[in-house]
């Protein structure tokens, strides 16, 4: 039995359960749409929202209700919603399961919030990969759509809401918003500089609100059982709610584990995830997917909510917890979300591009023992001079790997590189050699 | 020629969208299941489809890593390489792609069977390691699974072992009688 009690993972849990409409509808789906559209005011649907404290579950932790808010009210042509399903952030894989696994759930979310925002039109971005998440989707679109809950006139009241699915082509920074925008538009997947913001230029310069999947999951509950109920789970008022945690890396049990907001990691990691998979003692993990900086052993009582993470000097982010054990090069592993950060990089702000390149052939140079003590000075203005400097958020992402485990690791990165100095000096090899 | 062949489905493609640019990376994945991978002519095409210059569809193309611009194998071995998946072994599957294909990432067998990409993250970091073929996931991998994907692709085509509609941990069976 779980400890606490489920929300969005509840139906699944349920053994047989396969998310089909019926199955969906038996548990009691459908019914918070069919509870306020046409009956409660639009408005009130956000203010149920803003009162339940939601936060974004992408990333950024940007409160859902306050999101929709920036709409202009007086706005008479078209506006979107896009549900970012582009589940791509390095240690993260919820989105996906509560796609295959409960797609109604999902859908039902995004119905719910095309009416708070006068939506006609919804597009679920999901990255290119997940082609069974896709094909599930679009399953179920059509069975809702045959029982009235989408498309033209749902569930008898006037009110339109048509759903797609629109596959990504394996573009990381497309899980950024505006980046999504770009892309659903059939470009490049660039960063848009803000503001102005989707909220007022989104979609084909539209009004849009671009949600993650796990936040519009949410949305039939908060409708169903109150904002209140809702807002009195986790560790409120700041961080309210579940989250679905993806625990991987060198745990007994890695996977999807729901839990109230406010559970420290020790619990996460040592109950839930079944603890170290050896008898190695845990060294690092990442609190919140590749872009969250790196936290030591010391952090292990730090809550699982938006404010403690950060005070501890990392975030919350996506929700994806990698533990390493005692014995992981941290030097090799910050290189290896560096190559990832080096690989994604849209090109688009000089800092970024030419950053993470510089980056990368400096980690590798000092993880084949090939590096100086120099170098590690060069990370540094590396990274000052790539963070706050470009479009997104995609500068701070990739500096935090490197920052981090220098803060907490720097010996290891002094070790490699004296043991490159000692083979220098055997070999008697000039340092300019090395170029 | 795309449109003679399916006509109805770009018409589909194209109603979805208020500007028909839109359409440009659904109609290059069309393209890409129709020969394997997104030829010049199919981009030129597509950029008449929906009034755009060769190059537009172009600088989208070579922008995502999922369009083929050139043919890979019947089976494309899409290996994760990321932290999450390093962390559980991944440059060892990649290690057994190399002893029992003879090919490393960017390679293809001499047969045409199979592709070699080492890729970044897939949203499987707590089932890892794990690869993509085609548009499969296969998870948990272990020398033996492996070798018995390879065996299975070679002879039908296809294998049992991929991911279904997913779930992990998986939910404990129902118990008897309950």
């Amino acid at each position: 039995m779980p400890k606490y009690e489920l929300i969005l993972l509840k139906n699944m849990m349920q053994p047989g359960y396969t998310g089909s409409l019926q199955e969906y509808e038996r548990a009691g789906g459908y019914q918070a749409l069919r509870k306020v559209v046409g009956k409660v005011p639009p408005t009130e649907v956000t203010m149920a929202v803003m009162k339940s404290g939601l936060r974004g579950r992408g990333g950024a932790g940007f409160p859902t209700g306050v999101k929709w808010g920036f709409l202009p009210k007086d706005y008479q042509g078209p506006r979107y919603l896009c549900c970012n399903a582009d589940e791509s952030e390095p240690g993260t894989f919820k989105d996906r399961q509560l796609m295959e696994r409960d797609p109604h759930q999902l859908l039902e979310g995004i119905v719910l919030a095309c009416y708070a925002i006068g939506a006609e039109s919804a597009y679920i971005y999901i990255r290119g990969e997940l082609v069974l998440a896709a094909k599930i989707l679009e399953q179920a679109i059509a069975e809702a759509q045959a029982a009235g809950y989408i498309g033209a006139n749902i569930l008898g009241t006037g009110i339109t809401a048509n759903v797609w699915v629109h596959r990504g082509a394996g573009a990381y920074i497309c899980g950024e918003e505006t980046a999504l925008l770009e892309s659903l538009e059939g470009k490049r997947g660039l960063p848009r500089f803000k503001p102005p913001f989707p909220a007022t230029n989104g979609l084909y310069n539209k009004p849009t609100v671009v949600n993650n999947v796990e936040t519009l999951a949410n949305l039939p509950h908060i409708i169903g059982r109150g904002p209140e109920w809702f807002a009195s789970i986790g560790s409120p008022p700041k961080s309210t709610g579940t989250r679905v945690f993806c625990v991987s890396g060198h745990v007994k049990r890695p996977g999807n584990y729901e839990v109230p907001m406010g559970v420290t990691f020790r619990e996460l990691i040592y109950e839930h995830a079944g603890g170290m998979r050896s008898d190695k003692p845990l060294k690092a993990f990442i609190p919140g997917g590749a872009s969250a900086p790196f936290l030591t052993s010391d952090h292990l009582d730090v809550k699982l909510d938006f404010e403690s993470v950060a005070a501890a000097g990392s975030m919350l982010g996506s929700g994806g917890v990698t533990v390493m054990e005692e014995g992981t090069p941290m030097v090799w592993a910050a290189l290896r979300l560096m190559e990832f950060f080096y690989h994604e990089s849209c090109g688009k702000c000089s800092p970024c591009r030419e950053g993470s390149s510089w980056l990368v052939q400096t980690m590798r140079r000092i993880v084949a023992k090939r590096g100086q003590m120099e170098d590690l000075e060069t990370l540094v203005d590396l990274c000052k001079n790539i963070e706050g400097r470009t479009v997104c958020a995609f500068g701070e992402a990739e500096v935090a790997p490197i920052m981090s485990t220098l803060k907490y690791w720097r010996s290891e990165y002094v070790t490699l590189i004296q043991e490159a100095e000692a083979a220098n000096l055997i070999r008697l090899e000039p340092t300019v050699a090395r170029h | 020629m795309l449109k003679d062949k399916y006509q109805q489905e770009i018409d589909e493609l194209l109603s979805r969208y208020p500007v028909k640019r839109s359409a440009l990376i659904p109609l290059l994945y069309l393209a890409q299941r129709d020969e394997g991978f997104v030829s010049e002519g199919a981009m030129k095409e597509i950029a008449g489809l929906l009034h755009l210059t060769p190059p537009q569809v172009y600088e989208t193309a070579t922008f995502y890593t999922m369009i083929n611009l050139k043919p890979v194998g019947k089976f494309h071995l899409q290996v994760c390489k990321s932290l999450m998946c390093a962390l559980a072994g991944s440059d060892t599957v990649i290690g057994w792609v190399k002893t029992k294909l003879g090919i490393g990432p960017g390679e293809t067998t001499t047969d045409g069977l199979f592709t070699l990409s080492a890729v970044e993250c897939l949203a499987a970091c707590g089932t890892a390691p794990m690869m993509q073929v085609n548009d499969d996931y296969y998870e948990r991998l272990t020398e033996d699974t492996f070798d018995r994907i390879l065996a299975d692709l070679k002879k039908d085509g296809s294998c049992s072992l991929k991911t279904g509609p997913f779930m992990w941990p998986e939910p404990a069976p129902a118990k008897p009688g309950a």
